[in-house]
């Protein structure tokens, strides 16, 4: 076949595209968890929270997160008659212990537990000058701790406040949405101790998950719709004063 | 065939130029990890690399393959959707090796009224208790069996 320079100039780009495919190798390393069969998410159930803080302790136990830190967290909010845009929000110690003393103001009461909403469109990964984080391809938003500079960039970004500098490692901290355990076909660890089922571990990509029939049948929100996030933590019974 | 004054000069330059583009293509990838980009902008191993920390929580089905009494202890109360570990907490260790590591003994004082104390941010149909009024200070476990909370009537055990 002879090349010409017509021939020549169709076969380059293909050949590109080729190449890039090539270059990318095998895609997983272990050979139960595939990364491209999964979209990973979470429910919860603001009906069900009883504040307990399972979820928090089980959470710091799993991943070592240090004291005074939170990967995951549970507020109590207060909203007094109308006053939907001034709701009274409390966590001490992240909720860790339990909200063992009732505070018995009136008004409206509840908890809403909150983690890292694994945003599709996440803030926090696009400001990252080193690609330290990033948006695996299963949808957890990951910190490669041996790239990240501890700029802080991405702690600023993240509009749910849900990442921290780790002092010890002084690298920048957040949920794997136990990447570790959900990658063997295990639950979270929040999900695994979670008495009262408030929170699911939701497989969005996976056509058999309770998921998909629970959102069509619920009204559900998402936490900051406005901001555009592709948050993928769906609030169940989430009173408009949560933030 | 002499089209500039000069033609080393460039020459030198161009020597230059490309040396440095050696320099800049060698550097680049000796430090730029093999797996960068093999997904995004980002280092792919990294996904392998967080994936390998090991489970301190076993799950519950871990938990139910060896304690099947309690299981059936469990399957009689309501207590049978809290998972084994909500309460005597992370134990994959005892789970690999079930003889050296033995979960704690529990203060039911401490476990049951993380849940059941009450307050009004609960859901109204959760069994609450003001455990001071309750029980006062007394463990849950003097009257309640946590495997299954509720008390039989008299006669019955």
């Amino acid at each position: 076949m002879d090349i010409t320079r017509r021939r020549l100039l169709v076969l380059m780009p293909a050949a590109a595209v080729a190449w890039k495919y090539v270059l990318a190798g095998t895609p997983e390393a272990s050979p139960n968890y595939r990364l491209t069969e999964h979209w990973w998410g979470m429910l919860m159930d603001i009906t069900k929270c009883i504040g307990c803080g399972s979820c928090v302790r089980a959470c710091a136990e799993e991943n070592d997160v240090p004291d005074g830190y939170y990967r995951t967290w549970v507020e109590r909010y207060h909203v007094d008659d109308w006053k939907i845009e001034r709701p009274e929000v409390e966590a001490p110690d992240g909720g860790k212990h339990g909200y063992l003393h009732e505070r018995d103001e009136g008004g409206k009461n509840f908890f809403v537990p909150k983690l890292c909403n694994h945003c599709a469109e996440s803030p926090c990964t696009q400001v990252c000058p080193v690609g330290a984080t990033f948006i695996a391809p299963d949808g957890v938003v990951l910190v490669d701790k041996n790239y990240c500079l501890g700029c802080r960039y991405c702690i600023q970004a993240c509009p749910y406040g849900c990442r921290f500098l780790n002092p010890k490692t002084n690298t920048a901290e957040k949920c794997t949405l136990c990447y570790h355990r959900i990658t063997k076909g295990l639950t979270t660890a929040c999900c695994e101790v979670c008495p009262t089922g408030a929170r699911q571990l939701a497989d969005l990509k996976n056509p058999k998950d309770p998921i998909h029939e629970f959102l069509r049948t619920h009204s559900v929100q998402i936490l900051k719709p406005q901001m555009a996030t592709g948050a993928k933590v769906f609030y169940n019974g989430m009173d408009g004063s949560v933030r | 065939m002499n089209l500039f004054k000069d033609t080393e000069h460039l020459i030198r330059l161009a020597v230059v130029i490309v040396l440095a583009l050696i320099a800049f293509v060698v550097l680049r990838t000796a430090l730029v990890p093999r797996s960068f980009g093999q997904y995004g902008h980002y280092r792919g191993d990294a996904i392998a690399e967080i994936a390998a920390r090991p489970v301190a929580f076993a799950g519950h089905q871990t938990c139910e393959a060896c304690h099947t009494d309690v299981v059936d202890l469990k399957k009689q109360g309501k207590h049978v959707v809290v998972a084994c570990e909500a309460c005597h907490g992370a134990l994959a260790k005892h789970a690999d090796d079930p003889g050296s590591v033995q979960p704690k003994k529990l203060d039911t004082a401490v476990v049951c009224a993380r849940c059941h104390e009450a307050n009004s941010a609960k859901p109204s149909g959760f069994p609450q208790v003001v455990t001071a009024d309750h029980s006062g200070g007394l463990a849950c476990d003097t009257c309640h069996q946590p495997h299954r909370p509720k008390i039989e009537t008299e006669g019955k055990k």
